[in-house]
């Protein structure tokens, strides 16, 4: 499996730091928590492994991975967009609008696309032409966003879709390996080498870890939070199209909710919250162990309100846990 | 302290402006016992926007108000139907000091573990919602099974306003003096300003913190007893996303997110905003569906307009990136 590979990846911007050796532990030791999870899930119901119903499995995160990783980054530079769900319920709409005007599959992606990606733009001007706090800001969207669902939709909701268009989330590539799971692969892929890799990603870390610093040493900062808002923004849109191409309508309460278990992801893949550090083998490995939690409970006929339960525990007890371990071992040495 | 007197004249300016716009074309909204219907449909928003202050002075936020209001509300009405004839009395220590509890929690997890309170009370709203879902398994409670003096104390009329605004303003007061008059006061306020120089004064920032917390987890207990009893109904849902008001009360009010800025009289006047706002849309015949994206635009105009009031007038000698502040 190349996770594994990836999972003990070296990050060169903290060299031998007690946070980096923490962080390569610390998905190799998701990797475990996700293997451990796997083989629970497998003795605990007959049902689960079985190729169909891993397929199905995938779906429980491809949508809020391909939000995720472009969150990571964002989280990495030191902002935050909690509009993400409501950007979704947002372009679900547009497309359904834009679907009643008869328009095909081709338009109806540009239009979920430009749609993210102008709610992106809004978001990330706010933040850096205004220079307000992204929480905030993006705390008001997500009420404006969703809102002007619901102005359009009210308590309506749009169906119909054509069937070209169901093959984004209901479509398969190859066997039981859906379209959803290639685009979630291909992401995984592309952000990985954006932020690992390039410039690009050197800049992110910068203004994560110090915004001030990076600036004078010719980051262009708001410039790079921009982007970061305009590619959430993007991705939002894309996760869009999948949903709304898989669950085949759209009312504006599409996807609510979402955008806490999108940070929860990129918290649990090991990215601090803070900013400034973070990886993206680690948000994949999150992503593959919240999808197993999910799915396992799911097939133990545990109702979502309850998961939602366990997700929130896993946002809060991720973070506590090492923060508790270091004040343990503090008081004992 | 001159632009924060000003803003709060802008914002009673603004409120009295939309009253006299929407009476112009419906004079019965400014009728005396109409306002006073506002102003009591308002008290829950304004009891939370209270405490949610305190927390966002002292540069925290708590998400979980509204679902900390459900499950206090929820237990509250379940202790109701467990035992019919608990007076009054019991019920609202029960409330506010269940409240308080799921406050404290809020507070210890950032105090003690420093961890960031969005993420926090990210987790603990999700967590609240379950626990009632686990306690009721879905289920609702009803008026019919609510015993009449328990729904029946928050519509009590005293002196023409209900109790429920009544318990408003007393909230309102003693913040005014808390906030004003006490040393717990003044150490949220300085730890929001500047938490380095509170800690060489000798303030426990996270201590301070964790009061915030307990405040706004008492008045959200608080609250979620006046909700359920007022609406004589509890499940799962009730009060759903009402957080965001709440932050948006604030937000309008004045109150800098970014910590030690903001009155207890603006936070008033910025949640009697959305409640006209609120209140006056279906009056001038606008659908509610439009209140979510007006509330959501409000918070985005107040938040530029608090950054741009903030903003130092002084020549900028050295660039910062972060030039919220």
């Amino acid at each position: 499996m190349s996770l594994t590979e990836n999972a003990s990846r070296h990050i060169p911007d903290r060299l031998r730091s007690p946070l980096q050796d923490k962080l390569v532990s610390w998905e190799s030791l998701l990797l475990t928590v996700g293997i451990a999870i796997f083989i629970v899930n497998s003795l605990a119901s007959p049902y689960f492994l079985n190729a169909w119903n891993l397929s199905d499995a995938t779906f429980n995160f491809t949508e809020k991975a391909m939000i995720a990783f472009a969150m990571a980054l964002l989280i990495i530079s030191g902002e935050i967009d909690l509009s993400v769900a409501a950007i979704i319920a947002l372009a679900s709409t547009a497309m359904g609008v834009a679907m009643e005007l008869g328009a095909g599959t081709p338009m109806l992606v540009l239009v979920g696309l430009t749609t993210g990606l102008l709610c992106g733009a809004f978001n990330g001007a706010l933040v850096t032409k205004l220079g307000l706090p992204s929480i905030v800001v993006t705390i008001g969207t997500m009420s404006l966003f969703r809102g002007i669902s619901y102005i359009v939709l009210g308590d309506g909701a749009f169906r119909g879709y054509p069937s070209s268009f169901s093959w984004f989330g209901q479509g398969y590539v190859f066997w039981v390996i859906s379209v959803e799971f290639v685009i979630f692969v291909l992401l995984a892929m592309i952000f990985g080498v954006v932020l690992h890799k390039t410039n690009f990603g050197r800049m992110v870390y910068a203004t994560g870890n110090n915004a001030t610093g990076a600036l004078f040493s010719g980051v262009r900062v708001d410039r790079v939070k921009m982007t970061l808002f305009l590619l959430t923004g993007l991705m939002s849109g894309l996760a869009a199209i999948c949903l709304t191409s898989r669950l085949g309508s759209t009312r504006p309460s599409i996807a609510s909710g979402m955008e806490l278990e999108v940070v929860t992801m990129v918290v649990l893949g090991g990215v601090n919250i803070l900013g400034g550090s973070g990886s993206i083998p680690g948000v994949v490995i999150a992503a593959f162990v919240m999808g197993l939690v999910t799915f396992g409970l799911g097939l133990l006929n545990v109702p979502g309100i309850v998961m939602s339960i366990f997700i929130g525990l896993l946002l809060i007890g991720v973070i506590a846990l090492p923060r508790l371990w270091a004040i343990c071992r503090k008081k004992g040495g | 302290m001159s632009p924060l007197k000003s803003r709060e004249a802008i914002l009673f300016g603004a409120i009295l402006c939309l009253l006299i716009v929407v009476a112009t074309r419906f004079p019965a909204f400014v009728a005396p016992g109409n306002l006073v219907a506002v102003v009591t449909d308002t008290s829950p928003l304004m009891i939370l926007a209270m405490g949610q202050m305190a927390v966002i002075l002292t540069r925290c936020i708590d998400l979980s108000v509204a679902a900390n209001l459900a499950l206090t509300g929820m237990v509250c009405a379940m202790i109701n139907v467990a035992a019919p004839d608990l007076p009054v009395a019991v019920i609202l220590v029960v409330a506010l000091s269940m409240g308080a509890i799921l406050g404290a929690i809020n507070g210890i997890l950032v105090w003690k573990l420093n961890i960031p309170p969005i993420v926090v009370t990210l987790g603990t709203m999700t967590i609240f919602r379950g626990i009632i879902f686990l306690l009721t398994e879905g289920k609702w409670i009803n008026a019919h099974e609510m015993s009449p003096h328990f729904t029946g104390f928050p519509r009590a009329d005293i002196l023409g306003m209900p109790v429920l605004g009544w318990i408003a303003v007393l909230v309102f007061g003693v913040m005014l003096v808390l906030m004003a008059r006490t040393t717990l006061g003044r150490s949220i306020y300085a730890v929001g300003g500047n938490p380095h120089a509170a800690v060489y004064t000798g303030i426990d920032v996270g201590k301070t913190q964790f009061a915030a917390f307990v405040i706004s987890g008492t008045l959200a207990g608080l609250t979620g007893y006046l909700w359920v009893a007022r609406y004589s109904v509890a499940y799962v849902d009730i009060a759903g996303g009402f957080e965001l008001d709440v932050v948006a009360a604030c937000v309008i009010g004045g109150v800098s997110i970014a910590g030690g800025a903001g009155t207890v009289v603006g936070t008033l006047l910025g949640a009697l905003f959305l409640g006209v706002v609120k209140n006056a849309l279906p009056v001038v015949d606008i659908s509610p569906f439009w209140q979510l994206a007006i509330s959501g635009a409000a918070i985005i105009i107040a938040v530029a307009f608090n950054a741009q009031s903030g903003r130092s007038k002084g020549r900028v000698i050295l660039k910062s990136a972060e030039h919220a502040q």
